[in-house]
Order: C-alpha cells, then sequence, then structure tokens
C-alpha cells in the first residue's frame, strides 16, 4: 500500500486560515451533537404525542397518525433533507420565503434539525404505538375502573408503562439520530462528515481524517448507549421488566 | 401553475431518470442478495462455539452498526483504490459498501431467525447423524430464512432508501439522475419533488406488500 503517513496532521495549520485540523473536528463534532440533540428533543416529544394518537379510538385521529408515519418513512432521509432546504422555501408565503432564503439565521442548522427531528418522530412514534398496544388490556380497565377519564388513563396508568418497555428500541433510535445526523453534510452543515470530507481533501490524509471521525462517531454512540442504560436503570420497574 | 412549478420538464428527463433508478434497484438486488449470503455467514459464526469466531464476527457486526453509513461509504471510495492499487469508479465501490455494510444488518435478522427455529430440530438433524453443515443446510437455515422473510424484506425496503447516500461519492443513482436533470432544464424544484413521490410510491407499495405477507407467514415453532 502506497500511503504516507502522517499522524501529527491533526495538530497542523489548515491551508488558508490559523486553525488547525483538530479545532475542525472539535468543530464538527460540537454541530453533530447539536443537531443529534435538538432533533431527538423535537423527534420525543412529537413522536410520544403521535404515537399516543394512534392508539385512540377515533378512526380519522388513527388515520392522520398513521399517514404522519407513511410519509416520512418512505422517503430516503437524504431526500427529506434536499426538499426542506430548496424546495419547502419555494413553496412559502413570498415574503416569508424570502427571509427563509436570505436573512434566516443558522438556516442549515434549523433545516437539517428540523427535518431529523421530524424524520425520527415518526419512527419513535411507530415504538410508542407498540408499547402502549403491548400492555395487557387490563391496565386500560383498572383506569378505567378507578374512574379515570381516558387522559388521565394515558398520564397515569399506560404511558408509565409503555415508555418504560420501549427503552431498548427508543435506545438504538437515540444512537441512530446521531448516526443520521451524517446526512446533514447535503446542505452544508459543518458536521463531522462535512469536515471529514472537507479535511480529507485539504489535508490529503484521509486515512487520518476517517479514523478521528470514527473514533468520534463511535463515542458518540457509546455516550448515547450509556446515558440510556443509566435511564432505564432508574426507572426500572420492581419485578415488572425483566430486571437483570 | 400551481406554486409557480412547471412539471412539463419531467417527461424529457424520464429516459435520465430511469437509468438512475435501474442503478439503485441493481445496486438493492446486489447487496440484498450479497448481503443475506454474507449475513448468514456471519450469523453462524457469531453463533459458532468457536470463540475467536464468534468474536470476530460480533466486532464486525457491532463496528458496522455503530458508524454511519455515509462514513463507511466514504472509507471504501478512500481504501479500496490504496488497496488494489488502481482506481475504482464510484459505482463499484457503493457496490462492495452496500454489500459489507447490509451484511451487518441482515446478520442480526439471520440470527434472530436461527434463533427462533426450536432446539428439537438441532437434535433431530443429530438424531439422523446429520453433520453440522447438513443439519443447518437442510433442516435450520431453511427455516429461519422462511421465519425472516418479511424482516429481510422490510431491511431491503431500507436498503433501498439509503442507497440514495451514494450521491457522497458521486455514482450515478436515481437521485443523482433527478439532480443533474433538475440541473440541466433549470428546474431543480420540480426534480426533487418527483424523484420524493417516486421513492415513497416504491417504498410504501413495498411495504404495504410486506405487511400482507407477514399475516401470512406465521413463525413455525
Amino acid at each position: 500500500m502506497d500511503y504516507h503517513w502522517n499522524w501529527g496532521i491533526f495538530f497542523v495549520q489548515v491551508q488558508n486560515g490559523d486553525e488547525t485540523y483538530l479545532d475542525w473536528l472539535i468543530n464538527g463534532f460540537g454541530w453533530t451533537v447539536a443537531v443529534s440533540v435538538s432533533a431527538w428533543i423535537i423527534a420525543l416529544s412529537l413522536g410520544s404525542v403521535i404515537g399516543t394518537l394512534r392508539t385512540t379510538t377515533r378512526p380519522w385521529v388513527v388515520m392522520l397518525g398513521n399517514t404522519w408515519v407513511e410519509c416520512f418513512r418512505n422517503v430516503p432521509l437524504l431526500v427529506q433533507m434536499l426538499l426542506w432546504f430548496f424546495v419547502v422555501p419555494e413553496l412559502l408565503p413570498k415574503d416569508l420565503s424570502m427571509w427563509v432564503k436570505q436573512d434566516m439565521p443558522a438556516k442549515e442548522f434549523i433545516t437539517a434539525t428540523l427535518c431529523l427531528g421530524l424524520f425520527t418522530s415518526a419512527r419513535i412514534a411507530e415504538q410508542v404505538r407498540a408499547g402502549i398496544q403491548s400492555l395487557p388490556r387490563g391496565q386500560h380497565y383498572a383506569g378505567m375502573a378507578m374512574g379515570f377519564t381516558t387522559p388521565q388513563t394515558y398520564r397515569y396508568v399506560l404511558l408509565p408503562m409503555a415508555f418504560r418497555i420501549i427503552i431498548p428500541p427508543l435506545t438504538s433510535e437515540f444512537m441512530s439520530v446521531f448516526k443520521n445526523s451524517s446526512v446533514a453534510f447535503a446542505i452544508s452543515v459543518l458536521e463531522l462528515t462535512f469536515v471529514s470530507r472537507q479535511m480529507q481533501e485539504d489535508s490529503e490524509q484521509g486515512i487520518e481524517t476517517y479514523v478521528a471521525v470514527t473514533a468520534l462517531y463511535f463515542l458518540c454512540a457509546f455516550i448515547a448507549n450509556r446515558v440510556m442504560s443509566f435511564i432505564d436503570k432508574r426507572t426500572r420497574v420492581p419485578g415488572y421488566v425483566s430486571a437483570k | 401553475m400551481f406554486f409557480g412549478l412547471d412539471f412539463s420538464v419531467l417527461a424529457p428527463s424520464l429516459p435520465f431518470l430511469w437509468t438512475g433508478l435501474q442503478y439503485s434497484v441493481k445496486l438493492t438486488l446486489i447487496a440484498m442478495s450479497g448481503g443475506i449470503v454474507l449475513g448468514t455467514l456471519l450469523a453462524l459464526a457469531r453463533l459458532s462455539s468457536n470463540r475467536l469466531l464468534s468474536n470476530a464476527a460480533q466486532v464486525y457486526v457491532d463496528t458496522m452498526r455503530s458508524i454511519p453509513l455515509v462514513m463507511v461509504i466514504l472509507w471504501f471510495f478512500l481504501l479500496i483504490p490504496l488497496l488494489t492499487g488502481n482506481p475504482v469508479g464510484a459505482e463499484s465501490s457503493a457496490m462492495l459498501t452496500f454489500i459489507a455494510f447490509e451484511a451487518a444488518y441482515y446478520s442480526e435478522i439471520m440470527r434472530a431467525g436461527i434463533q427462533s427455529v426450536s432446539r428439537g430440530q438441532v437434535a433431530a438433524g443429530d438424531a439422523l447423524g446429520f453433520t453440522y453443515r447438513q443439519t443447518m443446510g437442510y433442516i435450520v437455515l431453511p427455516q429461519a430464512f422462511r421465519n425472516m422473510i418479511p424482516v429481510l424484506l422490510t431491511q431491503t425496503i431500507v436498503l433501498f432508501q439509503d442507497t440514495s447516500l451514494v450521491y457522497i461519492i458521486g455514482a450515478k443513482d436515481l437521485l443523482k439522475a433527478a439532480e443533474i436533470a433538475g440541473k440541466n432544464y433549470n428546474r431543480p424544484i420540480e426534480m426533487y419533488i418527483f424523484v420524493a413521490i417516486i421513492y415513497f410510491v416504491i417504498c410504501f407499495t413495498l411495504s404495504q406488500t410486506v405487511k400482507r405477507l407477514q399475516k401470512r407467514v406465521a413463525i413455525i415453532r
């Protein structure tokens, strides 16, 4: 293999500027985390609402929830990213459209976060629905027997159990958000994948660059996993969900 | 026109989009067949009693599953020319990448499939005097595969959507074709909408079919 190794590349200055490549990587890591965590917050709140609605008894509400999920699940994330960035501003009213295209601050970041958040919300909605439906019917009846209204039954009986049950699939969703945030490269968010291409072209040290970026993605996955497993341990119902 | 959009540019660009779609489908089918074969081997390695083999398979699968596909695509695109010494096109590089990447996901599915076959079946193989290879080939794998068909297909739909990511190395798939056509006719907005609709129609139809199939294929226990 004909390759010129240079592991010191991270401390070398970039070609046009006074930062080092390490600064680029740290910046990219910051954007990856910022996009992923904000998208996760949107996804979790919206996904819980939509997932819950899909278990209600009103057909049109269920249908609305199903449509939401199918729309976001059947179009590639990259295509959705491009749609939000290039197409949606064109479809807005004229003044708003001009503002979004010219003056909106942090346009790339907001678009990427919104897109990834909505995309993930559909997947979370699916998990939440499955979680609620996996509960025995008796739980719902118990709520009714206590004289709870439907919202109360959800709030005090069904949701607290359902969310605990779906922590394992939510863990993998949380890890996926970090991986999926890489698609934001397409609309020039300066996150890790974008930086890895930029640094590879600028420094011509592809392997070192990718090793560093891959390691940072590993770090994200690892931290996401630890955070969820901490929550899992703290919220476990004694004697119910298989206590390890 | 509706929002000032002009969809009349779609008709002349259809042949071009068709070649893009053909590449996307070809990539999906190759990655699926290669991925399932390699994935099954990985699953067998993972379940084998040889510690070294099973650990190696686990490390491979976990690694692939914790990095973004885009990074894997970039890695292969960088490494294949370095290792083989001659440049490879984006299209062929993408094929190898997807086989290697999807194998990790298919292997998790096949592992679940193999574990869904009851132990008595393996014992039956032993009782007939079958070797390991015969037990797996004639008894366990056919059932595992059948049980997992809906899940394998669902993963394939995800794979089809993921093929759009070859965009990053410039391979001409459906999305890239739409982008080029959009530039040529100066109508990128219409092209993006159209391509989103194509993806939606294909994936939605397939996922509804899988759902129907799922009801018919009950897991044998």
